[in-house]
């Protein structure tokens, strides 16, 4: 049997949750986007195939949505249940961002998502489109207190410590640390290249189906010239991430490239597949190319940086994860940057939608924008081990002092519960897709909205009501 | 002198927790009362009572963790290290209630059931460990270099248990009373009929409460019994039993249909039970020993989050406010609701 202690079960635990919940606030912030780009297509071009589909994707936005608000509820209270020293540490500034980022959402909730979801027949088309862009920056500010709060642990600066516990100094420096524009870029990035992905997963189901329309063609193509666009920039933003953690967390990068040894004068290859060892302290079967480790963390032929054997054993990561999570990510962005070209040159020959094999691709690469993310995540936080604040505070030493029965018990009716009510809630969201957009023959009416009031047939204004009742046929 | 900050946030906080007791103490109290109301109808008109709304009420309680962990990271960290497994048993209620929701509008005729259970499973189990947390608060929590220092079942005590067996009593009749106020004929003089026996209930638990708490805790004996507490503190069980003789009239079998009067007394019995509660701890954030001064965050930290905090939080209210507007009225079983 597996011989887990209680800090091993704290970080599964932990690790488990967020994953789940991460999963569905990067696609609110990629879908957010993509609707206020179909509603301004929409009032510019008056064309209503994006009408319909701005229909259509705002019930899967709903249903998204109101999984992350159900799955965030938990993660409001886990720093404390179980990272009680990390949160009497470091509270001080992860606090008022975590504050910062539920208020901006409750603010969102309150001020804009009604009307977006909910007032097609109460507001003038500008000001709905006002609502959806707002929601829209609302998801990217709330990213923005996120993405502050997790790179500050990577990248601490603006800060004192004063009788152990960490008291912030200059909260713009805590905000703009080292890290956080290139974690920020990087994640908004890939929830928008996870949302194309899902996008066009969804086009290419209905195209396999034999529904050929306006409105699916219509998604398809935008999901292609997303994914043309920016997997490759983000190759580049991830370029520019990794150099900056070079900088300032080298024991992630050596871990990341699996790189023990410097050997005087001699380039950095690039280890492509290995199974490094901990122990060992080398990378066993290691397929390496020469220099090209050099040349991406150097940008120079024969550059050296770090490896792992310059940090002692008990500063160093978990090696084998963080190396494969790594490729895990990188080889999913490399698909993706494939499926990006097969579908322009489709495109340019005409065959875009001719292409059942390419369909099948895109559909097969549905998920993987959100597997990307997980690996990415799994990458720079296992990355920052043995620290959960960089070179403050040991993750060994912010746990709580549950016992293993304690944390098996939790940890179990986590798994069970999120299965089920998670699992439900991923198969309802598909149910919605694969019902379609509505198909425009022709204007398509505006759904007529229930009005309000006293004795009148109610709205229900919630986000997952947006999606008709009996979809569970 | 500046202004006490966190003073400021201890009332924000506290605020935010009444909220959630009074809005989302409702909704539970919907889920108590589902298993009593057996028919499909019924239950279909209850939800429609609060679902326009239990989703904003939830939102007090997250507003209220993160407040706790940016303004008090003393407090956040150990009272819910020290209720670790509670409050995890609370959140995986809450989530079931969530969902079921939701789910339960949107699925086949033959799976409605189950998430009927989820519903009252989720809620029960939400409302009773909330209680539990409540009366494990006020029996304090040993605290040793800023950390927890009681057993991992130190929650787990005669007194958490009748305080979670009062909560689910207090949110059932909290429901009863809303449903007296949203809905009519015959599903109304049934909750009438579960209201009555609610009421007796609570005043049982209120009286085995305020007995029980001055006998185990001495230094609460000491605030609630020294003059010139006595003095400023006896309006509470004097209004308490006013509060519930006017309730047990307005739902004596022979007055008129009531309306709205006993939902807002019981809302008063649970403002006076929370008013109670805070006039015997205050101003310790972690019970017995722990201040809100001494568990507070740098004045950086609640500074720069109050700033937030009182730019945004009156915009929820207004919202919340305007929400319970549009949606006021009776609810009817022929109304179509989606």
């Amino acid at each position: 049997m597996l011989n887990l202690e209680a800090i091993d079960l704290a970080r599964i635990q932990f690790g488990f949750t967020i994953s789940f919940h991460i999963v569905f606030p990067a696609i609110t912030i990629g879908l957010a986007s993509y609707l206020v780009v179909l509603e301004g297509l929409w009032l510019k071009t008056g064309n209503a195939v994006y009408q319909s589909l701005y229909q259509f994707w705002s019930k899967v936005f709903a249903v998204n949505f109101g999984m992350g608000v159900v799955s965030g509820l938990v993660m409001a209270y886990e720093f404390g249940t179980n990272w009680s020293r990390f949160s009497d540490v470091a509270g001080s500034v992860t606090g008022p961002l975590l504050a910062y980022e539920v208020l901006t959402a409750f603010f969102l909730e309150a001020g804009f998502l009604g009307v977006m979801l909910f007032g097609w027949k109460r507001v003038g088309p500008q000001l709905h489109f006002l609502a959806t862009a707002m929601v829209a920056l609302g998801t990217l500010v709330s990213a923005t207190w996120i993405l502050a709060s997790n790179s500050w642990m990577q990248t601490p600066q603006g800060y004192e410590l004063v009788a152990g516990r960490v008291v912030p100094t200059d909260w713009l420096a805590v905000i703009f640390n080292p890290s956080f524009p290139f974690h920020l870029a990087h994640m908004v990035i890939a929830a928008y290249l996870a949302t194309a992905l899902l996008v066009g997963a969804s086009g290419a189901w209905h195209l396999l189906k034999g529904r050929d329309d306006p409105a699916i063609r219509t998604m398809t193509s935008m999901a292609f010239w997303m994914l043309l666009a920016v997997a490759p920039l983000q190759v580049a933003v991830g370029d520019l991430t990794g150099l900056n953690t070079l900088e300032h967390q080298p024991a992630k990068i050596a871990a990341m490239e699996g790189h023990w040894d410097n050997r005087a004068g001699e380039a950095v290859p690039l280890t492509l597949f290995g199974l490094p060892d901990m122990q060992d302290e080398t990378t066993h079967d290691a397929i390496e190319i020469p220099h090209l480790g050099s040349i991406i963390l150097t940008h120079t032929w024969n550059g050296q940086f770090r490896g792992l054997k310059s940090f002692a054993r008990e500063d160093r990561p978990n090696v084998p994860v963080v190396f494969w999570a790594f490729r895990g990510m990188v080889g999913l962005g490399m698909l993706m940057i494939l499926l990006g070209l097969w579908g322009a040159v489709a495109r340019w020959r005409g065959t875009l939608y001719r292409s059942p094999f390419l369909w099948r691709f895109a559909l097969c690469m549905g998920p993987s924008g959100v597997l990307a993310i997980l690996a990415g995540w799994i990458t720079t936080e296992v990355g920052r081990q043995p620290w959960v604040v960089y070179g403050v505070l040991r993750t060994a030493e912010a746990a709580s002092a549950h016992s293993v029965t304690q944390l098996s018990v939790s940890l179990a009716l986590f798994v069970v519960v999120y299965l089920a009510v998670f699992g439900a809630g991923t198969w309802y969201l598909l149910r919605v897709i694969a019902h379609g957009p509505t198909t425009t023959a022709g204007s398509e009416p505006v759904p007529a909205q229930p009005a309000g009031g006293a004795g009148r047939p109610r709205t229900p204004m919630r986000p997952l009501s947006v999606p008709p009742d009996g979809l569970e046929a | 002198m500046g202004i006490d900050l966190p003073l400021v946030w201890a009332v924000i906080i506290l605020f935010s927790v009444m909220m959630y007791v009074v809005m989302d103490g409702f909704d539970l109290g919907i889920g108590l009362l589902f298993q009593f109301i057996p028919d499909r109808h019924d239950r279909d008109v209850m939800m429609n009572t609060v679902a326009p709304v239990w989703d904003g009420n939830e939102t007090w309680l997250v507003l209220g963790g993160a407040g706790l962990l940016a303004a008090f990271p003393l407090a956040y960290s150990v009272v819910l290290s020290a209720f670790y497994l509670p409050v995890v048993f609370m959140l995986l209620g809450l989530i079931f209630r969530g969902v079921a929701f939701e789910f339960r509008f949107k699925s086949h005729e033959e799976h409605r059931h189950w998430w009927d259970l989820a519903f009252i499973a989720g809620s029960s189990i939400a409302t009773f460990f909330q209680g539990v947390i409540l009366g494990a608060y006020i029996d304090g929590i040993p605290v040793v270099d800023r950390a927890y220092a009681g057993p991992a079942f130190g929650w787990l005590t005669p007194f958490s248990m009748l305080s979670g067996v009062g909560l689910l009593i207090a949110y059932a009749l909290l429901g009863a009373t809303w449903l007296i106020l949203k809905t009519s004929g015959p599903l109304q003089n049934r909750v009438i009929e579960l209201a009555r026996p609610l009421t007796w209930a609570l005043l049982a638990m209120i009286v085995a409460v305020s007995v029980w708490t001055p006998l185990a805790h001495a230094s609460i004996a000491a605030r609630w019994f020294t003059w010139p507490n006595l003095l400023w503190f006896s309006p509470v069980p004097l209004l308490v039993a006013l509060v519930f003789w006017r309730l047990s009239k307005a739902l004596r079998p022979a007055a008129k249909t009531p309306h709205a009067a006993p939902f807002l007394l019981a809302l008063c019995l649970v403002f006076l039970g929370y008013t109670g509660f805070g006039i015997s701890l205050w101003p310790h954030v972690v019970p017995p020993a722990i201040s809100i001064w001494q568990a507070a965050g740098p004045p950086q930290s609640l500074g720069f989050a109050l700033v937030g905090a009182l730019v945004i939080m009156p915009l929820i209210l207004g919202y919340t406010a305007w929400g319970y507007y549009v949606f006021r009225g009776k609810v009817d079983a022929s109304e179509h609701y989606h």
